[in-house]
């Protein structure tokens, strides 16, 4: 065991863990947001570099602090390390630099993308983010492209977290998905055209942070926030069948892994219960799904209407001028998203 | 006469044949070596020479070796790092050109000493006729005897293989040259694991520059502390210098480490001064990563102390005042040098190469090419100039590789030393009209 202090909270960890999953069994504010991180994924995080943390204490061993911040996702914790995350004024300020960095070239059009009210961009810019933006040039655009009939990829959205190419590394056989070119015209794409044609193809879709890849079945059907999101499972050869569909009255308009917390699927699976089942006969169905980050599903549409007022004060004072938010900020504005 | 080590016979007709090689002393540090030292020994000899990795961080190569995992009946892997594409620095190109055997002598010798029996060259894919040379010398190498099964009789077994890049900057840094080696993207690993305990195809690995692994042959002939006799403190031996810029006589150098800057840039032996009896502006002393000075600075640290070509000396000041020796990559512009054009120039590169795995690397990089370019135009505004700062700040530290603060050092110390310049061009456009750059700029940012 290893004991670590995070903010000034101490707690006794297993060897090997990282500061991003000892912050987690923290719990609270003081978890660092991962956008690229997966715990089911091998070899995922380390891109984003939004769950930077400042170890000041390298260990007991070792005292030295760590001269520049460390992702967090990608470095386990030593026995007597400290850690500032929400302590730090200059962490939080390199934290909102790279957020800056993620929506540099994001379209932000929130109100016309599908992913709007579930995305992990819109919830990390809210949370982390500053209102308005520097960049003033064109920002990069892509082609949309149909990755066989049930999956489409925008790659203009795509914030390069890598989840989906390990997705197909890991969890699909024969990888034909990838990144092809470099830097910032780099480009998610299944090689040559290729599509994905595999029974667990469809948990690339789960995996994303942001609209980049979208359930062709669902896109545009409804927003998310008019859907009511219910746990149910049905015996399934392939997987566990443990799903969450998202009904609109007593439709079933698209069937999901079933995500925690932090966003992570509880279980991949596969591309029957996914894409064929839309019956409410074909399911044993178990009760509302609980829904409990900061995403705007919970805030208007499930929990406290509170919480949201208290946000959209802080949002206001944070803009420059007054209360008037434009719309091409969408991003930032919870009554777009 | 300066001492030269590496560069002695860099003239001499043929050199680049094993007979004309063997000729001049070529090939008797390996069989010293394999007859004479165990591989424990070798590894003692380049301790004692203080010999530093000479691909631009610096770090102790005799250090870097005892890193080196070695367990039982796991192969261990020498890489040599021949990929060179760092805007100003062409030594390696030189010395592999002129004297391929060298390397080759080096990369048994330093294999022997770490216990590798395969290694590898990575050259970049635009040195293609270099690569050609090294063949050709490995080709010449195994038919006597030099590499193969049972060198010099020794029971020491090595092969040594070419293996061409595709001429992306980013594969020099020495994860992602590892990933390219195995048949991947060349992308940065994220690290731990170093490549000393999991490098190529998992097994442990050194990765070092040309110039070092050639460096070794000298120090195995003359002994590590007759090395570590030159240079300064702990900036010991000799270096590769690439002089560039609007100097009188470009070229590559072998200086003792030590000489002072001044005496580079004017003596006769070296740089031969400035071109057109111009006046010296600022020098990028260690290839385009590090931060730039202007002359009084370059000359003479902030204490007033002649600057020498030293990895210490470079230094002091840090970056308030200082800079780094780096890869030896030796820019120097004279009077007549937009600093602006020049930064613009490094950062286009920069925002050209970046792998894309980081988003600060990934989306500062390209920002910060499009406001140089912004203020170029003449468009710039002095909150311009701070967001540059600002961006630079944002990116520097907070990447997976280094190739995110050598995009931001160069931008920093710009704006650090010669702020003045950037207001000029945002408050007084007009001085800016200058109709050839204006029309390069033009070109090569369509290019
Ligand atoms: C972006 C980037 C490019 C690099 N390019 C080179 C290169 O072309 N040649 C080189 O020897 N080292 C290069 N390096 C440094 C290598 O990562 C590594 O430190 C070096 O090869 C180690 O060898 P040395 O200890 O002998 O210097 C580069 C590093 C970075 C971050
Ligand atoms: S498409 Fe989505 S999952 Fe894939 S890299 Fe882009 S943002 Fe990540
Ligand atoms: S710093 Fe730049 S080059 Fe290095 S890993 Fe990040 S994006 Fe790639
Ligand atoms: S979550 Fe750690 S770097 Fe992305």
């Amino acid at each position: 065991m290893a004991k670590v202090t995070i903010d000034g909270v101490t707690a006794e960890v297993p060897d090997g863990t990282t500061i991003l999953n000892a912050a987690r069994m923290i719990g609270g504010d003081l978890v660092p947001p991962a956008m690229c991180y997966y715990t089911k994924l091998k070899t995922s995080g380390g891109y984003c570099r939004t769950c930077i943390v400042q170890v000041t204490k390298g260990s007991d061993k070792d005292p030295r602090p760590m001269p520049k911040p460390v992702a967090s996702c990608r470095t386990t914790v030593m026995d007597g390390m400290e850690v500032k995350n929400i302590t730090s004024p200059e962490l939080l300020e390199a934290r909102a630099g790279v957020v800056e960095f993620l929506l540099l070239n994001h379209p932000l059009d929130c109100p016309v993308c599908d992913q709007a009210g579930e995305c992990d961009l819109q919830n990390l810019a809210y949370a982390n983010g500053k209102a308005g933006t520097r960049y003033q040039f064109p920002r990069r655009e892509f082609e949309k492209i149909d990755i066989g009939d049930k999956v489409q990829l925008h790659m203009t959205r795509c914030i390069l977290c890598y989840r989906c190419v390990k997705v197909a590394d890991q969890i699909t056989d024969g990888r034909v998905h990838g990144v092809i070119n470099r830097g910032d015209v780099s480009e998610i794409s299944t090689y040559v055209a290729n599509v994905i044609d595999n029974d667990f193809s469809g948990n690339v879709i789960d995996v994303c942070p942001v609209g980049a890849l979208t359930d062709k079945t669902f896109r545009f059907k409804s927003r998310v926030w008019y859907t009511k999101p219910v746990d149910a499972h049905r015996h399934c050869t392939k997987c566990t069948g443990k799903v969450r569909l998202w009904y609109k009255g007593e439709d079933v308009l698209r069937v999901t892994g079933r995500k925690d917390h932090y966003g992570e699927v509880n279980d991949w699976i596969c591309n029957e219960c996914r894409f064929d089942k839309k019956k409410t006969a074909d399911w044993t169905i178990e009760g509302p799904s609980h829904i409990d980050r900061g995403s705007v599903i919970s805030a208007n549409h499930y929990e406290s209407l509170k919480a949201l007022k208290a946000t959209i004060e802080r949002q206001k004072k944070a803009l420059p001028h007054g209360n008037k938010v434009s719309l091409g900020h969408g991003a930032l504005d919870p009554n777009n998203a | 006469m300066a001492k030269k080590l590496l560069l002695e016979y860099d003239h001499v007709p043929g050199i680049s044949t094993l007979d004309v090689y063997r000729r001049h002393g070529g090939y008797a540090s390996l069989n010293k070596a394999l007859k004479d030292l165990t591989p424990a020994q070798v590894l003692e000899e380049v301790k004692t020479s203080g010999l530093r990795g000479r691909g631009g961080a610096g770090f102790p190569t005799g250090m870097k070796w005892g890193f080196l995992a070695r367990p039982e009946g796991v192969p261990r892997y020498l890489v040599c790092n021949a990929d060179e594409s760092e805007p100003g620095t062409f030594k390696d190109r030189y010395l592999m050109e002129r004297i391929p055997h060298l390397l080759i002598e080096g990369m048994v010798l330093s294999s022997y000493a770490l216990g590798a029996n395969t290694s590898y060259i990575y050259i970049r894919g635009e040195y293609y006729y270099v690569a050609r040379i090294l063949e050709r010398a490995i080709a010449e190498a195994y038919e006597a005897g030099l590499l193969g099964k049972n060198i010099f009789n020794s029971g020491f077994d090595h092969d040594c293989y070419v293996h061409v890049g595709a001429g992306a900057y980013i594969c020099g840094e020495e994860t992602a040259l590892l990933e390219s080696l195995e048949g991947k993207r060349g992308n940065p690993r994220i690290k731990p694991p170093f490549p000393a305990v999991a490098g190529l195809y998992g097994c442990p690995t050194v990765v070092n520059n040309v110039e070092t692994i050639a460096a070794v042959v000298p120090i195995v002939r003359d002994g590590g502390a007759a090395y570590a006799g030159i240079g300064v403190g702990k900036s010991t031996g000799t270096k590769l210098i690439s002089a560039s810029g609007h100097i009188n006589r470009p070229g590559v150098y072998e200086i003792e480490l030590g000489v002072p800057v001044e005496e580079f840039i004017f003596s006769d032996l070296y740089c031969g001064g400035m071109r057109n009896g111009k006046k010296l502006k600022a020098v990028v002393a260690g290839g385009s990563s590090v931060p730039v000075l202007p002359a009084d600075l370059i000359l003479k640290t902030a204490a007033g102390e002649p600057r020498l070509m030293t990895y210490e000396s470079l230094a002091d000041g840090g970056f308030a005042s200082g800079t780094m020796l780096g890869s030896g990559g030796f820019i120097v512009m004279d009077e007549d040098t937009s600093i602006v054009k020049n930064l613009w120039n490094f950062t286009r590169f920069y925002h050209h190469e970046s792998c894309g795995q980081c988003s600060p690397c990934r989306e500062g990089t390209g920002w910060m090419e499009k406001i140089l370019h912004k203020i170029l135009d003449g468009h710039g505004t002095l909150a311009d100039v701070d967001l540059l700062w600002d961006i630079q700040s944002k990116i520097e530290g907070k990447t997976i590789c280094p190739l995110g603060d050598a995009a931001a050092w160069p931008v920093a110390s710009a704006i650090r030393h010669f702020r003045k310049e950037f207001e000029e061009y945002v408050t007084r456009p007009a001085s800016i009209r200058d109709v050839k750059h204006y029309y390069r700029l033009h070109s090569m940012a369509e290019a």
